[in-house]
């Protein structure tokens, strides 16, 4: 039982925290763009702070979990960035009340 | 010369990708690692604008690594407001789509900002229009082009205008 | 100690696990399910990375390299289908 293994275990459960605050958000928001929200920030520094906790527990592995961790900061809001678009340009609907400036944009100049 | 300086870039970015890939250093697989990196680099010696509009400049290079705390702070702030939405009872949701505008030019800056907006406090970039950025924000505080600009462009704009212009 | 500590950080993730396969499960809409798909996905590297610790056997943490780039891929890939067919 060492200092950094108790540091790594506390780092591993934040993450798990922060991803189940992801899977509350999903569950919970009212629309797509918002469980895109919800899903992506969540489960990007949920997922971060479990790597870094296993880098914690073994040393050895910082460098492949940092790699893991970089493509999943580069790659993660990508991904949600082309869904939301894909999302917006087949009018999936919005929760009431949302304004929409693209959707006027789009409609003065088809 | 800017040429070169990319491909040197690309080179060491590709080196440090495949000794992070095989957590080693051992000889056989450093050269092999050369080598490959040598040919790609080679390869993509006009394209990757990724490294070809990176400024270079030890401010850019500076700013860079400032650049890496601050956003840093900005995703862990972003996650605390995701938080304190999804857990309140009454979900206070005020969803909005805004328009923001970006002095930035060049391609990577603007990617880079996107996606820097995408992970921070409730803003989602939907769609990309030259200088325009359309945002999904969970709880709008402002409607119009320049007060959204100042709330959610500003402070990421300020270090990539020194990395990118 | 950080044993416990892990068992309780994958109970929670299961959690989180079972809440995003409902939003998989129920829609309504297939942008939807991707959301709930990549957020699984990446429940899923969590979960790989637990089972390298837990067996010690650090190659399995190339599987979780492999699975975060399939799932970044899909999840562009149906993107681009939802647009334009592909």
């Amino acid at each position: 039982m060492t200092i950094s293994g108790i540091i790594g275990g506390i780092l591993m459960l934040c993450g798990a925290a922060f991803l189940l605050l992801a899977g509350i958000g999903l569950v919970r928001m009212p629309d797509l763009f918002n469980r895109i929200q919800a899903g992506t920030k969540a489960t990007t520094l949920g997922t971060l702070l479990t790597l870094a906790g296993a880098a914690c527990l073994r040393p050895e592995w910082t460098l492949k979990l940092l790699l893991i961790g970089l493509f999943i900061l580069l790659t993660n809001p990508i991904s949600s960035q082309v869904l939301a678009r894909a999302a917006h340009r087949t009018g999936t609907p919005k929760t009431a009340g949302t304004v929409d400036r693209l959707a006027d944009d789009r409609e003065e100049r088809p | 010369m800017k040429k070169a300086s990319a491909v040197a870039l690309l080179f060491a970015t590709l080196i440090i990708f495949w000794l992070l890939l095989n957590g080693s250093f051992a000889a056989d697989i450093v050269i092999v690692g050369i080598v490959t990196a040598a040919v790609i680099a080679f390869l993509f010696r006009d394209g990757l604008a990724v490294f070809s509009e990176f400024k270079g400049t030890p401010r850019a290079l500076l700013t860079a690594l400032l650049y890496i705390p601050y956003f840093l702070k900005e995703l862990v702030k972003s996650n605390l407001h995701i938080a304190r939405v999804v857990l309140t009872p009454s979900l206070p949701l005020n969803p909005a789509i805004v328009k923001v505008r970006t002095r930035l030019k060049s391609r990577m800056g603007r990617l880079i900002l996107a996606n820097s907006i995408t992970l921070t406090p409730g803003t989602l970039t939907v769609e990309l229009d030259g200088e325009w950025l359309y945002i999904h924000w969970v709880t709008a505080e402002a409607l119009d082009i320049d007060a959204a600009t100042a709330s959610i462009v500003a402070g990421f704009e300020k270090y990539l205008e020194v990395m990118y212009g | 100690m950080a044993d416990i500590l892990i068992y309780i950080a994958t109970a929670v993730a299961g959690v989180a696990f079972l809440l995003a396969l409902y939003r998989f499960l129920k829609g309504p809409t297939a942008a939807d399910r991707v959301v709930a798909f990549d957020t699984l996905t990446l429940i899923s590297v969590v979960f790989i990375v637990v089972i390298a610790l837990g067996e010690g056997r650090g190659i399995y943490l190339d599987v979780a390299v492999i699975y975060a780039l399939l799932s970044f891929l899909g999840v562009i890939a149906v993107a681009r289908y939802l647009e334009r067919g592909l």
